[in-house]
């Protein structure tokens, strides 16, 4: 019995070293000097450049246009992932409200059509879409580059079964009282949804910090970049050098994965509620 | 749906108002117009297109180059289906089995959830550098020598390896909870029947497990078809022409680099219907645990 735990232990240390060996080698090699690691290969320790490295990536002017540094993007970055993840959450807790409370004609209908999006990712009709958005002026805009994003209708599923298996009592008792639709959306659905509204949150924010494709097409202006758009650009400057900048990309690769990271860590259990118990 | 609803007129018309706007402009529109142009030939300087019927698909298929990417997507799914899900479940099933530190292994297991496939080809890159990456030296005492960028299947070999290492963490999660859910008498019965621990997992926890297991399967191949675009977009070095590309990043090289709408929308069309299927399956699947429960 005892050599069998050792063993379960021993399965998942390995698991454990997999998953995080990667991120803490990048991290130890960005806080040493390039050069150095270009002779020697990857680090092992910490090394002495750290402040100096991340100083660099976070505050130097980079790019083509010498106006986007790590700052700025770090700020887009959270203006997309706060922003999808708000502007998702308003919407679909609205549109789950009328498909879930409401009797009208047409209710089937809606339904469908907002569930048909459930059927297409973004990445298939990704040339249309981008055609749409230039048409409409909203290229380099954060409307651009959020609103397109919403489309998918991920949140109302998850909010329609969650007012599902609210009791229906609730709402009779707030009728005999009283309630209109709005006063009861807000004083007892809303209330009521906090930790759904919360793991969504989490798993919304993520999602939309993680934004790649969609960013690298939208925004060609530099002010606009996302760290996680900026990858593509580092790289592209990368080929070109004699010796790559391997401390600031690894850098940067930290610390465009460090705050959806935190996140997950901190709201651990919510964000696992959430994703486990509404099924995607 | 409730037993007692709202009756009112414009109220559910004005909260789905914002849904509906969005889905409409950005969702029905672009497919729309994905689905026309597939039967479109575009003149690529914009000047007016022609009607050609099924040629963009007929190029599709006679395409050479679109066979091996096919074939190349066929095995990149299933190895990154496959690898994460296999070791996801070893580690679910320990992690579930363990007292001492279940939570801890359970937070490091599950972290890398949060990090963007990009970011994680970034970091692959590093590790299968050329120069520096320990991965290409390990391999090269093992004689091996990887040329990832340069040689088409290291470069597919290094691609399956960060995409599977970015899935562990949703299959872990999707699989621990569903070990933690078979119930603990269930397994305490098998345990007085059958003393083998291994027959034990093979005849009684794992078909327990095979709800969640399906509904992981779909979700693992459109991950393997969609989601590992950033993966696959930046541990690409040279000319696209003739590296191991999916048909995702083909559709997108295509219209945004090769100009070629017409192809473009073909494909995506392609595309389409196979999400398609895999939506009408996961949806049943989905349905179909709801009843166990």
């Amino acid at each position: 019995m005892n050599r069998l735990k050792v063993g379960d232990h021993l399965i998942l240390i390995a698991g454990v070293l997999f998953m995080v060996t990667p991120v803490v080698l990048a991290f130890l090699t960005s806080t040493h000097d390039n050069i150095e690691i270009f002779r020697t290969g990857l680090q092992f320790d910490f090394g002495n450049e750290f402040v100096s490295t991340y100083e660099r990536v976070l505050t130097k002017a980079g790019g083509f246009t010498k106006e986007v540094n790590g700052f700025v993007m770090l700020k887009n970055s959270l203006i997309l992932g706060i922003g999808f993840a708000v502007g998702k959450i308003v919407i679909s807790m609205l549109a789950a409200y009328a498909i879930v409370y409401f009797r009208f004609p047409l209710a089937t209908l809606c339904f469908w059509v907002i569930f048909c999006t459930l059927l297409l990712p973004l990445e298939v009709r990704i040339l249309p879409s981008y055609e749409i958005v230039q048409k409409l002026g909203l290229v380099n805009t954060y409307t651009g580059l959020i609103v397109p994003l919403i489309a998918s209708a991920t949140g109302t599923f998850y909010f329609r079964q969650f007012f599902k298996s609210v009791p229906d009592e609730l709402l009779e008792a707030a009728r005999i009282d009283g309630a209109g639709p709005w006063k009861f959306f807000i004083d007892i659905l809303v209330p009521l949804s906090k930790t759904m509204i919360a793991a969504i949150f989490i798993i919304m924010f993520v999602y939309g910090w993680n934004q790649y494709l969609w960013p690298t097409l939208i925004t060609t202006d530099e002010g606009f970049f996302t760290l996680v758009r900026g990858i593509k650009q580092i790289l592209q400057v990368w080929i070109g050098a004699q010796i790559p900048a391997y401390n600031d990309a690894m850098a940067l690769a930290i610390l465009a994965m460090l705050p959806p990271v935190i996140v997950v860590i901190v709201f651990q259990s919510w964000f696992i509620k959430g994703l486990v118990e509404s099924d995607k | 749906m409730k037993k007692v609803q709202f009756d009112s007129r414009l109220t559910p018309y004005i909260l789905l108002l914002p849904q509906l706007a969005i889905v409409a402009i950005f969702f029905l529109w672009p497919a729309a117009e994905a689905v026309r142009s597939s039967f479109y030939l575009e003149d690529p300087f914009g000047f007016g297109s022609t009607f050609v019927g099924l040629d963009n698909f007929k190029d599709v298929f006679a395409d050479s180059n679109y066979g091996r990417v096919v074939r190349f997507t066929g095995v990149f799914t299933f190895c990154v289906t496959f690898f994460s899900l296999a070791i996801a479940l070893v580690l679910a099933v320990k992690a579930d089995k363990v007292i001492h530190g279940s939570s801890a292994y359970k937070t490091l297991l599950m972290w890398v959830y949060a990090v963007a496939p990009p970011v994680a080809g970034l970091i692959g890159i590093f590790l299968f550098d050329q120069h520096v990456g320990p991965i290409v030296k390990m391999f090269k005492a093992l004689g091996w020598d990887m040329r990832i960028g340069v040689n088409y299947n290291d470069t597919g070999f290094a691609m399956v390896v960060v995409a599977v290492w970015k899935q562990i963490p949703v299959n872990f999660i999707f699989l621990l909870s569903g070990l933690q859910g078979i119930s603990k008498s269930v397994q305490e019965a098998a345990a007085i029947d059958c003393p083998s621990g291994f027959r034990r997992f093979w005849t009684v926890t794992f078909p327990l497990l095979a709800p969640t297991g399906f509904f992981l399967l779909i979700i693992n191949i459109t991950y393997a078809l969609f989601d590992t675009f950033g993966v696959i977009d930046v541990l690409l070095k040279t000319q696209p022409g003739d590296d191991p590309i999916t048909l995702v990043y083909k559709v997108y090289q295509d219209g945004f680099r090769g100009n070629d709408l017409g192809g473009s929308s073909a494909q995506s069309v392609i595309l389409m219907v196979v999400v398609f299927v895999l939506t009408v399956i996961q949806f049943r699947l989905i349905e179909r645990r709801v009843h166990y429960n």
